[in-house]
């Protein structure tokens, strides 16, 4: 946390409302985003209760597990989550635009056109926290081994079709969520956390509705006061008001709420066994209806508890939407946009499910790509938003002024003199910047490169030499160059990611590192992982 | 730190005892318990939590009388599910719960070295049991060839003057040695287990090991190792890598993973011996304090909740965020942080981002370029803290001056 965040906290605490950490909105919000609030078991690890999900705010859909512990509610349950999300997931794989690229044949060299399909847009899901991408995960990776009816070896417990697919594409949803800056799957308290800072820690920030009562805290009372009714508010039943935003479910629920529930259920199923034992039609009957009864109480009160959830993360929704999108989201939507093309085509050509643990190659790259997109994400941020630029002054990276002097000077030392003009500015950032030090031009007419010649602190003036930008003429080009009077700014890092040396492919890889030989086997799917 | 934690019960600590007695009142003695010595280390800092666990206040009950109950609870689920995977292992004489020891600790498959569990006499009361482990350990440890498995045993530790006692999930003896056993039903999935959760296990496990050592330093007439790290080869005494047994992936098939717990031993070891310094917070006390939950025969309670808040607000604690998911007080801490302005209930980090600003009015004061007031004072009595201070202070300045530009650029 930044000092300027924690500024921002402080005054959180005196407005008693959220203050704004961000002038930009620094991730995509799809026109149809994916909600989505799972519920967890307590005590079982990845095991389903319940969720709620949808893209239309007034119609949230709802899939349980009536007893959780069970094999094939829990498969039914799965199967159920798969009809209703697949179809989503997959809707945006047909719409695709052709990006022209090169190829170099392997053999002679030469490059030849290619085209790639990118699809034109992808999902989004939305979770209340980040609690409930880890859920998501869970369920992927219980899921995506398993085997079906259709599989060669189908196993004791072959599982409904599509529910293997379902847990591919969870995995590969949780697994881009953590790249920084993607927008494929993103967590409600996160979003938040990024654009406002409220009067209390990170820790309590984690509860949706805690962190939402200080955007609308109601007349009178102060954020901190709101999120504490929000944290502690309970009926005359002993029942919260405002339930945890999950996947875990408040213990007291669980205790008085859920689990009478499920013991009535459990109840009338051994009902509706012993009548058809007994060949009684008119037990079956009322058994039946007993079964019924009991699944709709289990609907009514998971809705209770999930309904308020939906809401939150729909407010969150609604105040991000207010921000204007920062300049480069879209070009980081690109970057979603081929993750998800990517792992559409992998489906396509039948690839195995991603491994349990990464091999060295892939892991090696999975984080060069994460610590790539992290500098990616922090340039961009800070060209796209003056308070996230605040932070790199304050960090002494960047110090930004108003142009006092421009004094124009020339490089003689080549053939012909090329202009290396002198510009002086006023400025209250003190840089870590030595003389001499490399620094970049922000929002110029073009890339410019200049070097710190002089630094005044008594007087706040820092004096640059520009280098590049200025065209290829004797005299740079006008507009080149900032006027006296007009505000600038500079960093001390590059604005554009430098790409690193590639990795070598997996065949070209040492075996030291992870090559070949014995290279990636992938490990038999465990159809026979015991799973109650 | 090695100070020794081997102070005998009696002697200076008898008045102690009596004193937190006192402070306690009529109301019976919460007993810490390997969890709550576990979660002392969690806040070493915090004298409250130290004062109120070494009298055995039901801190739950006075959450609740300063009225910010505690909002924590388990739920029957989780419960139940520690007990199916507990009684899974335990059934067909431990066949389950040996299945994954045998390659940690070689148990062997076979009948040559039958399997000795001594009854424990588990429906006696805790001093009995205690009494009863240490006997069956005895005779277990004098046979190194045999494997002995204790179901459930008691151990006891002495801490501040005071007997809690303690009861490991199990204890293999054999060699001569024991080694204890902590089942948890969280999961180790593909490999690694959330390493949260496997921190608490240890911390916990660590408590055992502690009791075990001393008392089989205690019945070899030695004293305790004065270096925690070093590992005391006494008969009977523990092992200081503790077997964790967890469900494997998403199954009930169990697996076992050796945790070494020599750190969280320091810190236990640490801790308590603080605690045994307890007198001197008592002594800061202001005479007449005291926490009696207790109600006479018309409901009516001893001490008002006035008193009682007062008597909490004699003791000073340390709050942090941290706090909210680790003590019962952690409501009533945070709202007293909140109430006083102070800078810690935005988090730990915060106070070092600050200096010594210690309060919300005070940082903004200093952001706003105003004197602190409160808090910029430390420069004129040659106090450290002062540099810090107004370094703080200046930075705050600059950063509040970034801020409200940009804001203002962005709008």
């Amino acid at each position: 946390m930044s000092l300027l965040t924690t500024l921002a906290r402080l005054e959180a605490v005196r407005s008693g409302r959220a203050e704004p950490l961000a002038t930009v909105r620094h991730r995509h919000l799809s026109e149809r985003p994916m909600v989505l609030v799972p519920l967890t078991t307590a005590g079982e690890s990845g095991a389903p209760l319940a969720v709620m999900l949808g893209t239309d705010r007034d119609a949230p859909r709802l899939h349980l597990v009536p007893q959780p512990l069970n094999r094939t509610l829990r498969f039914d349950f799965l199967a159920e989550l798969a009809a209703d999300l697949l179809p989503y997931l997959e809707s945006f794989a047909e719409d695709v635009e052709q990006i022209e690229g090169s190829e170099k044949d392997p053999e002679t060299g030469e490059k030849t056109q290619v085209f790639r399909e990118l699809c034109a847009d992808a999902p989004q899901l939305i979770v209340p926290n980040g609690a409930g991408v880890h859920h998501l995960a869970l369920i992927g990776r219980s899921t995506r081994f398993r085997r079906t009816a259709e599989d060669a070896e189908p196993g004791p417990y072959p599982a409904p079709l599509r529910v293997p697919l379902l847990g591919r594409w969870l995995t590969h949803l949780t697994d881009r969520a953590q790249v920084p800056g993607s927008s494929l799957l993103l967590p409600m308290t996160g979003l938040l956390s990024r654009h406002w800072a409220t009067g209390q820690s990170h820790l309590e920030d984690q509860h949706l509705a805690a962190r939402l009562a200080w955007h609308d805290p109601p007349e009178g009372l102060g954020g901190a006061r709101a999120a504490e009714l929000v944290e502690t508010g309970r009926d005359e039943h002993g029942q919260l008001l405002h339930p945890p935003a999950g996947p875990a479910t408040d213990p007291r629920f669980d205790e008085f709420v859920l689990g009478p529930a499920i013991s009535r259920y459990d109840a009338a199923v051994t009902a509706l066994q012993h009548a058809a034992e007994q060949r009684d039609g008119t037990a079956a009957e009322r058994a039946r209806a007993a079964v019924r009864a009991a699944v709709d109480q289990l609907e009514q009160v998971l809705t209770a508890v999930l309904l308020p959830t939906w809401r939150d993360v729909w407010r969150g929704l609604e105040l991000l939407r207010a921000l204007p999108s920062a300049g480069h989201l879209e070009e980081r939507w690109t970057g979603d946009r081929w993750s998800y093309t990517g792992h559409r085509d992998r489906l396509a050509a039948g690839e195995p499910p991603q491994p349990r643990q990464d091999d060295a190659v892939t892991a090696a790259r999975k984080l060069a790509q994460r610590e790539r997109e992290q500098t990616r994400l922090d340039v961009q941020e800070a060209l796209d938003d003056p308070l996230a630029m605040a932070e790199h002054r304050l960090a002494g990276e960047a110090f930004a002024g108003v142009v006092a002097d421009v004094v124009l000077e020339y490089d003689t030392t080549g053939r012909s003199p090329k202009p290396r003009p002198l510009v002086t500015l006023h400025t209250a950032d003190r840089p870590h910047a030595d003389l001499g030090r490399e620094v970049h031009r922000v929002h110029g007419p073009s890339t410019q490169k200049a070097e710190i010649v002089a630094v005044d602190p008594a007087e706040g003036t820092i004096t640059v030499r520009v280098l590049s930008g200025m065209g290829r003429k004797k005299e740079p080009e006008p507009g080149s160059l900032p006027e006296p009077g007009e505000p600038v700014t500079f960093t001390l890092f590059e604005l554009t990611v430098r790409q690193s040396a590639p990795l070598p492919e997996p065949d070209d890889t040492p075996w030291t590192h992870g090559g070949p030989p014995g290279a990636a086997s992938v490990p038999a799917a465990p159809a026979s992982e015991e799973w109650e | 730190m090695n100070v020794s934690t081997n102070v005998p019960p009696s002697g200076p600590a008898e008045p102690l005892a009596q004193r937190l007695a006192e402070l306690r009142g009529p109301a019976p003695q919460r007993s810490l318990n390997a969890r709550s010595l576990a979660a002392l280390a969690a806040n070493p800092g915090c004298h409250r939590r130290a004062v109120l666990d070494a009298a055995g206040v039901d801190k739950t009950a006075l959450a609740a009388r300063l009225g910010r109950p505690a909002p924590f609870g388990q739920s029957p689920f989780a419960i139940s599910r520690g007990v199916i995977f507990e009684s899974r292992l335990k059934a067909d004489d431990y066949g389950a719960l040996l299945e994954p020891l045998r390659a940690h600790l070689g148990v062997p498959a076979d009948d040559r070295a039958p399997l000795l569990v001594p009854d424990l006499l588990h429906r006696s009361g805790p001093a009995v049991r205690a009494d009863r482990t240490a006997e069956a350990l005895a005779r277990a440890a004098a046979e190194p060839e045999a494997w002995t498995l204790l179901d459930h045993p008691m151990l006891r530790l002495d801490v501040a003057g005071g007997t809690a006692y303690l009861e490991p999930d199990a204890l293999v003896v054999h060699g001569g040695r024991c080694t204890v056993i902590e089942i948890k039903s969280f999961p180790v999935l593909d490999g690694s287990a959330d390493p949260a959760k496997v921190g608490a296990a240890a911390r916990q496990a660590a408590v055992y090991v502690l009791a075990l050592q001393r008392a089989a330093a205690a019945a070899a007439g030695q004293p305790l190792a004065d270096d925690p790290y070093t590992e005391q080869r006494l008969p009977g005494s523990p092992r200081t890598s503790v077997l964790l047994v967890c469900p494997k992936d998403f199954g009930n098939r169990p697996t076992a993973v050796a945790v070494d717990v020599r750190r969280e031993l320091a810190t236990t070891r640490r801790q308590l011996s603080r605690m045994t310094g307890i007198g001197r917070l008592l002594e800061a006390l202001p005479p007449g304090t005291d926490f009696d939950l207790a109600a006479d025969e018309e409901g009516t309670p001893a001490r008002t909740t006035e008193q009682l808040t007062a008597a909490v607000e004699a003791v000073p604690a340390t709050y942090s965020p941290d706090c909210l998911s680790t003590c019962e007080l952690g409501f009533h801490c945070r709202a007293q942080a909140r109430c006083d302005g102070r800078v810690e209930q935005l988090g730990r980090g915060v106070r070092g981002e600050l200096g010594s600003i210690r309060t919300v009015a005070g940082a903004l004061a200093a952001a706003s370029g105003t004197n602190g007031g409160t808090t910029s004072s430390g420069t004129d009595d040659g106090d450290p803290d002062g540099v810090g201070t107004d370094d703080a202070a200046e930075r705050l300045a600059y950063a509040a001056a970034l801020r409200a530009e940009a804001l203002g650029a962005g709008a």
